[in-house]
Parts: C-alpha cells; sequence; structure tokens
C-alpha cells in the first residue's frame, strides 16, 4: 500500500495557490486565492467554508483535474501534473456509472488499471461487502436508494486503496438519519480494520457539525475567493460515534469555537446574496 | 442490519386481500386491452369496407383501386411470381441494398459523431461542411449516384448511405456532446485512460441517443433504395411501384406500398428487441401505454 511507503512528508501541500476561471461575461473570476494547506499522512481534515466559496476547486487542484493558475499544489512531495498516483476522489453528485451493476461498478478502478477481471470482481465483491452492500451485487444503481448508492460510490472510490482521500461533500443530498449513518461507516472503513486506515483526507462540506464529528481538524475557509481563515484541532477520542458525540459538552465547546470564526464568513456571503438577489 | 437499505417493493402475494386486489387490477388491464383491440378491428373493417363499397358503386376503381384488387394483386405476386420475376427475388434485393446501407451508414454515422462531438477543435472546423451537407435535399443524390454507380445494388446502397449516415450522425454527436462530466472526471480519478474513457464512459452515454436515431434510419435506408431503385434499376420493390406507376396499375403500387410497410414494421420490431436488450440499465418508462 502506497501509504506505508510514504511515512515522511505530508501528503497534500498547497502552497500560494490561486486558481481563476474565466467566467461566461468575459471577465475573470477567482475561485481560490492564496491558499497555504497541509495536509498530513493519516490526517482526517474537514474542511468548511460558506456555499459556493470555492472549497471543490481545492479538491479539484490537489486531485489534478484543474492546475493551479498560480501557486504550488504538492502530492507526496511531487507537484501535481496529471492526475497524482494513490488519489481518491469522491464528488458530490452521483458519479457511479448508471449501465452497469453495483458490483462492476465497484470494480472500475480495478479493470482501468488492468487487473484480471476475475480479480478484480473478487476485490469488488469484498468492497460490496464491506460498505454493507452485500447482496445487491446485481442491482443497477436506478433500483438502489440514496444512501445505497453513496455506499456503492465509496466502495468504488475504497477498491483503489487511496492512500488521499478527498470527498467533497457526499452525503449532503441525504437525508439527516441516512447521513449520520454514512458518516459512521465512513469512520469505521477509515479508522477500522480497513485496508485504508491511514489515508489523507480532505472532507469538504458546508456542515460544521459534521466537519466536527468527523475531522481530526477543521480548517475554516473565508467566503470566496477562497482562503484559509483558521485551523482548529478536534480534541476529541476515537472511535467516534457520530451520533453520541453531538451530544457531548467537549463537542459543543468546540463547535462554538469554530462557529465564531465561520459565522462572520457565512454573514458575508449572505449580504453578497442579498446584493445579488435586489 | 442497516436501516437505509431496502427492497425495492414486492408485491406481497402471501396477503390474500392483496393478492385480491392484484387479480382484479389484472383483469381490469385485461378488459381494457381487449377492448382497445376491439375498436381498432373495427375501424379497419370500417374503413376497408367502405373503400370497397365505394369503389364497387361510386368511385372509379381504375385510378382508386380497392382492397379486394389489391389483395388478389398480392396473392398473385407471391403465388406466380410478378412481371419482373418472383417477388421474393425483388423483396431480397431491396432489402440487401438497404441493409448494407444501414449498416454502413450507421456505423459511419456513430463513428464520426463520437469523434467530432469529442473534439472541440474539429467540431469547430467541420461545422458549417456539415451543415451545408445536410441541406442537400439528399433524394436528388439518388439520380447522381445511377450516374455514378450504374444501375446495380451499389448506386441504391449510396443512396440508403447517405440517408442513414445524417440521421445517425447528428444523434451520435449529441450523445457525445452531453455526456456528464462528472462521470468523465470520476473514471480519470478511478485511472482510466483516454480511450478508456471513450469506450467505457462516452460510448454508453451514447447509445440511447444512437439507439433512437436506428429506428427511424432503417426506415431512412428502405426509402433510399427505393427511391435509388426508382432512378433506375433492373431489380427490386421500387421497379415494381415504378412499373406498376407506368401501367397504371394502381393496385400494384399499393400492395408494393403494403409489402415495404410489413418489412420496415418487422425491422422496428428486431431494433426494439435490441434497444430493450442494451438498455437493461435504465429505469423503466413510467407510462408505457402513452407511447406511440
Amino acid at each position: 500500500m502506497p501509504t506505508q511507503e510514504t511515512p515522511d512528508g505530508p501528503a497534500i501541500e498547497l502552497r500560494g495557490a490561486t486558481k481563476r476561471f474565466r467566467s461566461s461575461s468575459g471577465g475573470v473570476h477567482t475561485a481560490v486565492r492564496d491558499l497555504d494547506l497541509t495536509v498530513e499522512s493519516g490526517e482526517f481534515v474537514a474542511v468548511v467554508g460558506p456555499t459556493g466559496c470555492g472549497k471543490s476547486t481545492t479538491l479539484s487542484l490537489v486531485s489534478g483535474l484543474e492546475p493551479p493558475s498560480d501557486g504550488e499544489v504538492l502530492v507526496h512531495g511531487a507537484p501535481v501534473d496529471g492526475i497524482p498516483e494513490g488519489v481518491g476522489y469522491m464528488f458530490q453528485n452521483d458519479a457511479i456509472l448508471p449501465w452497469r451493476s453495483v458490483l462492476d461498478n465497484v470494480a472500475t478502478g480495478p479493470r482501468y488499471r488492468h487487473m484480471p477481471k476475475r480479480e478484480a470482481r473478487a476485490k469488488a465483491r469484498d468492497w460490496v461487502e464491506r460498505v454493507g452492500l452485500g447482496g445487491f451485487e446485481s442491482y443497477y444503481p436506478h433500483q438502489l436508494s440514496g444512501g445505497m448508492r453513496k455506499r456503492a460510490a465509496l466502495a468504488q472510490t475504497l477498491v483503489n486503496e487511496p492512500s488521499i482521500l478527498l470527498m467533497d461533500e457526499p452525503f449532503s443530498a441525504l437525508d439527516v438519519q441516512t447521513r449520520g449513518l454514512m458518516q459512521d461507516e465512513l469512520l469505521r472503513l477509515w479508522t477500522g480494520t480497513g485496508t485504508t486506515r491511514g489515508a489523507a483526507v480532505v472532507f469538504v462540506t458546508h456542515d460544521l457539525e459534521e466537519a466536527v464529528v468527523l475531522g481530526d481538524r477543521v480548517v475554516v475557509m473565508t467566503a470566496g475567493p477562497a482562503t484559509v481563515k483558521g485551523s482548529f484541532d478536534v480534541p476529541l477520542e476515537r472511535p467516534r460515534d457520530a451520533e453520541e458525540i453531538r451530544l457531548t459538552p467537549e463537542f459543543l465547546d468546540i463547535y462554538r469555537e469554530v462557529w465564531e470564526s465561520l459565522r462572520e464568513e457565512v454573514q458575508i456571503t449572505r449580504e453578497r446574496g442579498a446584493d445579488h438577489a435586489a | 442490519m442497516l436501516p437505509d437499505i431496502e427492497e425495492p417493493t414486492k408485491v406481497n402475494v402471501g396477503d390474500d386481500g392483496q393478492a385480491a386486489a392484484v387479480a382484479q387490477a389484472r383483469a381490469a388491464h385485461r378488459r381494457r386491452l381487449t377492448g382497445i383491440n376491439a375498436v381498432r378491428v373495427l375501424l379497419v373493417v370500417a374503413v376497408l369496407g367502405s373503400w370497397e363499397l365505394a369503389a364497387s358503386h361510386w368511385i372509379d376503381p381504375f385510378y382508386y383501386s380497392k382492397p379486394s384488387a389489391i389483395w388478389s394483386r398480392l396473392v398473385d405476386w407471391f403465388t406466380s411470381g410478378t412481371s419482373q420475376g418472383s417477388i421474393w427475388t425483388q423483396i431480397a434485393y431491396t432489402l440487401e441494398e438497404a441493409m448494407i446501407g444501414f449498416a454502413i451508414g450507421s456505423v459511419g454515422g456513430v463513428v464520426l459523431g463520437i469523434v467530432l462531438g469529442r473534439s472541440r477543435f474539429l467540431s469547430d472546423v467541420c461545422a458549417p461542411f456539415i451543415k451545408a451537407a445536410n441541406a442537400i435535399p439528399r433524394i436528388i443524390l439518388a439520380s447522381l449516384f445511377v450516374i455514378w454507380f450504374g444501375l446495380g445494388m451499389s448506386s441504391k446502397v449510396a443512396t440508403a448511405f447517405v440517408l442513414v449516415f445524417f440521421a445517425v450522425f447528428f444523434n451520435a454527436f449529441q450523445g457525445a456532446r452531453e455526456v456528464d462530466r462528472n462521470l468523465v472526471n470520476n473514471a480519470r480519478i478511478l485511472g482510466a485512460s483516454r480511450t478508456q474513457v471513450l469506450t467505457s464512459i462516452v460510448v454508453p452515454s451514447a447509445t440511447s441517443w444512437i439507439l433512437a436515431s436506428l429506428h427511424s434510419a432503417f426506415g431512412f435506408a428502405i426509402i433510399g433504395a427505393i427511391v435509388g431503385e426508382y432512378s433506375g434499376a433492373d431489380k427490386g420493390l421500387g421497379l415494381l411501384i415504378n412499373h406498376a406507376q407506368g401501367t397504371f396499375d394502381s393496385a400494384g403500387i399499393y400492395a408494393g406500398m403494403i409489402i415495404i410497410t410489413v418489412i420496415a414494421l418487422l425491422a422496428e420490431w428486431l431494433l426494439t428487441l435490441l434497444e430493450r436488450r442494451l438498455l437493461r440499465w435504465r429505469p423503466p418508462a413510467s407510462s408505457v401505454e402513452a407511447q406511440i
């Protein structure tokens, strides 16, 4: 596994990363400005920020889907050029293939990497089991509930055994109960007996509660263009129970502390939105 | 175990009340179908009957023919052959032209459509030429093809090809363009090469678009073959119809038309089977009844 091979040095480093897009009206839109962020191997970093501030753009810089306009992006110490080895990315919207069964969807990654079909399917079967979809191998995505589709997407990403896991509001479309359940599943797969133990995780969300429940550290982003406003360690013990931990006083303390910082940015975004609406 | 996992709903047959309700719903459905079919048969009988009656008493069957004459013409063709020889030879000849034109045209349309759909540069370069080529009334090309390729099969294949090609091309192009970016990005992250993105994401995404165009494309292939035969041929259904026109044999024109219609319906049915097989993964259409 790549994680053990790269024990020293941070998993991800962004140095003064900036990303500008040409907007449709001809102007230039800066999504990310002067962003410095370091994520150690095995660290779970939750990134919160107001809606639409450029959190997703940060992930696409790390994944190599978009090159930075300025600054440096390093993964395992090497500058990102194309998609780096060992990166997994779970998108906000469903990205599983509607024309493939659950099993074939999960086997997609290994098949792309030229693993023999039989071996890929055996590995996929194992991961389908692990995410709790045993018995649904031959179902097509449209036959599954939203939570089950997320499980399939999770298995599809984890089957490649990424050493870096990027997650872009993966559970935001789920109802509250299912979301809590999926958070528990994610923590179990990350800390538990799974081979992804030690993967560096960047989990983007606009839900502060989710960020505190999951992260070792919560990074607060400014209203767009996004840059790091503050970073808060979460001193809650693992293993955590996603449903129970929200009720503890320690949770509320750290939640309040981060919220103080996040509130201003949310306020700014709201005022801008009000300007647009006016 | 996991609360968010639920079996897709199945009808619980064990429940007596429910079983009765299901049986009742089925019976109602059957009654409805019987009703629809009965009215359909009635309509056909009414139309054919009034035609037959009118042609026997009021209108001139020389121009308008009548169902019984058309029927005896069909029987005559199939039992003792046509003016051009066995009817089966004519059908096979036309069908062969249509099939070859259809095969080459749809493969060409799919390949070029997907290539241009995925390459911004090429599609920008080719856009005006394709628009112009599509604006040409392509039926006229049939005359040109007869001059180029002669009276044999190849001129009809060429006509069928141009008609099929454009129908399929535009759909394949659109299908390749509208591939979900999310799926492509996900595939790239999972380790797909450019070719793998094309074969595992773009082609399957475009398949439903392409299949939709194939339905009308086979109709176009037959039109192409027939029109080609009209412009000059030594065999085929188009020649048969042309000959019937030349001898003021209106029953012969109707009979040829019916044979072509039956062939087109059979092809449509085969394509629907293929489509069902290839698009198994899609959620079932919400209202099958309303389809035409």
